[in-house]
């Protein structure tokens, strides 16, 4: 029988060798256990760090999940209405050029209700961040159906799975986006993996990078995971994402820019 | 410098906006008002002051870019005509709950639905009473001339910063598109980033080391503090009660009648006037300058004064509501209104009042 190996006298500062940023508040996260948010935040905030841009960065939180990532993230922040967000960066960037700005968004709400948004202000090529978080379903409201459900996948009102027919098909938002001149720089990555939040990771860093080559938006998708709404444990969601998400919403880079020495 | 210029009431918001120090204009375009922002981008803002001019997407997009650079602590203004207008409201509600200071402009034409281009006053209720979802007030100014479109910009920006709340211009198509000669003001320079952080510490400039983040929301989930913040919007409201009501008395002293109306509506009323006291009838107007917060000392006290009171609006009976209201029954109370874009003419004005409250 295995003995127990955990010594709690292991618990101390100089054995820390992963330590929560600073630049996310010292607060629990409302997220579900299991579920990528909590990775995406901290990454983005550790990248923001790392650049040393905090007093230079105004982040605009979404209706949805990740409705009080201002309560996360330890930057000036503006909560917008629901699918808003990029409007409000717009205005942000217009007036302060020389700030960082990023918009954090659902699926419901840069791909729905926010689409008009979401499609002229990387239209206009605003020199922001876009940053999407893609779970496939309406986390917070109690996993309705998205503009980027799957065909089939069952949602509380997609009871019988997504109809095609009726419901119309998941939205590609990002290859819709990666289309227009006004961007960049356009990515789908994961965070379920130590080698994806790495590769997450420093397409953000990216993305961050070229606001100060206002060359346009910089989107970063994240396919995630729902397990409470996918009714699923966090291992088996995982699974099941890169299973029949990651099919449908392939990850990597869509759309890079020329690179300068 | 000051200038006196030949404009439309338009063109006046907009040159007036320019000289007044505001940081950005974002508007759709909608008639009777792109004037206001073709004016802006021929005059390109962006090389006289550093003002940012932008064409948005939608309306809805306007005042969401409006709610963000008020939350920046910019002096940042949007218009439109009602349709849009009410596109706006959800916007609108955002602002005021995040207490964001911010000027909108809204050149009412007749409704419902996509109505007509030709000037109404049926927005008084979408303005006056709240418009969006929640408990929430705007501070109202409804300008009767260019000139007090011009000047009410930057009373309209002075207010709204007073109190951290929208305010709005509720002004009509007829205003908008008439020419006047109006006296612009001289220009005052836009905030410098220093004097922003001073004005308004609580807006989003980037966070230094020395505070916490700054954080704009109107999202609160604990209802106990819900209802505080409730409290103190309700507490700020009350303040403009007791301090800004605005209104302009014109031949009060001696009427035995009295048209209450504002704007266009109120210019219509003082050609009545002239022809009821020519017929040996003594009429004063009431024009209220401030919708909200509305005259209402000033209403009760002129109902215990005078025989009647006609309220003039270019609507099915709006504001009469509110004449009633504060009026208490010391005197009737009636409306006479044109809508659908409109105007009544004097005469007709004259030959009402004087059905309602004299016989003949």
């Amino acid at each position: 029988m295995a003995e127990t190996i955990f010594d709690p006298n292991i618990i101390k500062d100089q054995n820390l060798v992963y330590k929560r940023t600073d630049h996310m508040k010292e607060k629990a996260l409302s997220y579900c256990p299991g579920c990528g948010h909590g990775t995406a935040h901290r990454i983005l905030m550790e990248v923001i760090e790392e650049m040393g841009i905090q007093e230079k960065t105004i982040g605009v939180s979404p209706v949805g999940c990740s409705v009080l990532a201002y309560d996360f993230m330890n930057v000036d922040m503006q909560g917008a209405a629901h699918g808003r967000a990029p409007a409000l960066a717009t205005a942000i960037k217009r007036l302060m050029p020389d700030k960082f700005v990023f918009t954090y968004q659902g699926d419901g709400d840069l791909a729905a209700i926010g689409t008009a948004e979401t499609i002229h202000a990387c239209n206009r090529g605003e020199h922001i961040t876009i940053i999407f978080i893609n779970n496939g379903i309406y986390g917070m409201t109690g996993g309705q159906m998205a503009p980027t459900t799957l065909p089939g996948m069952r949602s509380s009102t997609s009871p019988y799975g997504r109809d095609e027919a009726t419901m119309g098909h998941p939205l590609r938002m990002t290859e819709l986006v990666a289309t227009l001149p006004g961007t960049c720089f356009v990515t789908r990555q994961a965070v379920h993996t130590p080698g994806n939040v790495r590769k997450a990771k420093r397409a953000l860093r990216t993305a961050f990078e070229l606001q100060t080559r206002k060359i346009g938006v910089s989107f970063v998708e994240i396919v995630s995971n729902c397990n409470s709404g996918w009714k699923m444990t966090p291992v088996k969601a995982n699974t099941w994402m890169e299973e029949n998400m990651f099919p449908y919403y392939p990850l990597g880079d869509i759309k890079v820019p020329e690179k300068i020495d | 410098m000051k200038e006196l210029r030949l404009m439309k009431g338009n063109e006046a918001i907009a040159e007036a906006a320019i000289r007044c120090g505001c940081d950005a204009y974002f508007g759709y375009p909608i008639t009777p008002q792109s004037e206001i922002l073709e004016y802006l981008m021929v005059e390109k803002p962006h090389e006289r002051t550093g003002m940012v001019v932008l064409q948005a997407e939608s309306e809805v997009a306007s005042i969401n870019m409006v709610y963000a650079g008020a939350g920046c602590g910019r002096k940042v203004m949007t218009s439109s005509s009602s349709p849009g207008v009410s596109l706006m409201q959800e916007g609108l509600s955002y602002c005021a709950g995040a207490e964001l200071p911010c000027l909108l402009v809204n050149v009412v034409r007749g409704g419902p639905g996509l109505g007509t281009i030709q000037p109404s006053q049926a927005d008084y209720f979408q303005s006056t009473k709240g418009g969006g979802h929640g408990d929430y007030r705007l501070i109202v100014l409804a300008p009767s001339s260019v000139q007090e479109m011009c000047d009410f910009v930057g009373l309209g920006f002075d207010l709204a910063f007073k109190y951290r709340n929208p305010a709005l211009i509720l002004t009509d198509g007829a205003i908008g598109q008439m020419m006047e000669k109006v006296m612009l003001p001289a220009s005052v320079n836009r905030w410098t980033e220093e004097e922003i952080k001073q004005q308004t510490p609580w807006a989003t400039t980037g966070k230094p080391a020395d505070r916490p983040a700054n954080v704009i929301t109107s999202l609160e989930l604990d209802s106990a503090k819900q209802e505080k913040v409730n409290q103190k919007l309700q507490a700020k409201y009350a303040e403009m009660e007791k301090n800004e009501v605005r209104f302009e008395r014109i031949q009060c002293d001696d009427a035995e009648y009295l048209f209450v109306a504002f704007g266009t509506s109120a210019r219509i009323c003082q050609k009545s006037i002239d022809l009821a006291r020519a017929k040996g009838i003594k009429v004063g107007l009431l024009r209220p300058i401030t919708l909200f917060p509305f005259p209402k000392d000033e209403i009760e006290k002129l109902a215990g004064q005078v025989k009647g009171m006609l309220s003039v609006e270019m609507n099915a009976g709006q504001m009469v509501e509110d004449i009633r209201l504060n009026a208490k029954g010391k005197c009737p109370v009636e409306h006479y209104g044109r809508f659908g874009g409109i105007m009544p003419s004097p005469d007709e004005v004259l030959k009402v009042l004087e059905q309602k409250f004299i016989g003949g």
